[in-house]
């Protein structure tokens, strides 16, 4: 299991860029921390999700 | 302002470099704080001029029309805080730059109003930038209640403030109270964080 802002999701093996396709999170205005540290954005397809991870997604929205 | 807050902290702030990115209605809010509270250096950036509909939310009067954000915050920030070290950049912000204008600070201000440009300055400072502190913000439109504006930290050296939904749009438009309810809690976890004081 993959703990996504505190969720627990069954999508261990799955590629990051892969969840977050089937997401509404737009890649361009969002920012990946996995197990505390930052995921670079060119690594997004790269990144196999594995068992434990503990994945926080913050999204940005316009206005300021 | 020595006696108030104590020597010691004065020093810390004074001593202190921070970069605002935006001199907008988070930007020139977040500026004129630090800038009252008595940090040494600002380093700002933007490469807008000041436009009519900035009135209602950005620290800029009628006058300063046309002119550049960076000079007319120059001027307000002088006669508030006449010693400050001011460097500006007049420039827009890219991929290319954001290293190069951001290696002096200590602490570094997300203070865009478009959302992909946050996510962008956001994920070169994490990824290029780790020793740095980022204090970023999101969600602030409407006339939602203020108590709904929180600061969180997100990861170590990150921190995030805003409601983090309230985006901007035909339906929700920007209001000064709330925009510097986010901006204040921006410059005020700067001042924290300078004076090692960190969210847990």
């Amino acid at each position: 299991m993959v703990k996504i802002n505190g969720k627990e999701l069954d999508i261990t093996g799955k590629t990051l860029a892969d969840y977050l396709a089937a997401t509404d999170y737009d890649p361009k205005r969002i920012a990946v921390e996995r197990n505390g540290e930052i995921v670079p954005r060119n690594q997004y397809s790269k990144t196999v999700l594995a068992d434990g991870d503990r994945i926080e997604i913050v999204s940005f929205v316009g206005g300021g | 302002m020595e006696e108030r807050q104590g020597v010691k902290l004065q020093e810390k702030f004074a001593s202190a470099v921070a970069a605002v990115c935006g001199l907008g209605g988070l930007g020139s809010n977040i500026a004129l704080s630090l800038a009252r509270a008595g940090i040494g250096k600002l380093i700002l950036i933007d490469f807008d001029q000041v436009d009519v509909s900035n009135l209602h939310r950005q620290q800029y009067k009628a006058s300063q029309v046309g002119a550049y954000k960076t000079e007319a915050l120059t001027a307000c920030l002088k006669e508030i805080a006449p010693y400050i070290e001011l460097e500006t950049h007049t420039v827009r912000m890219t991929e290319a730059n954001t290293v190069a204008l951001l290696k002096d600070a200590d602490v570094i201000c997300e203070a865009f109003d478009n959302a992909e440009c946050k996510a962008m300055l956001v994920n070169i400072v994490l990824e290029q930038m780790p020793s740095k502190y980022l204090v970023a913000a999101s969600g602030m439109a409407g006339i939602d209640s203020a108590n709904l504006i929180q600061t969180r930290k997100v990861m170590e050296r990150f921190y995030l403030c805003g409601d983090e939904v309230s985006e901007v749009s035909e339906a929700e438009s920007l209001l000064s109270s709330r925009v510097m309810l986010c901006a204040a809690h921006q410059a005020h976890i700067v001042l924290r964080i300078l004076a090692g004081e960190f969210e847990s």
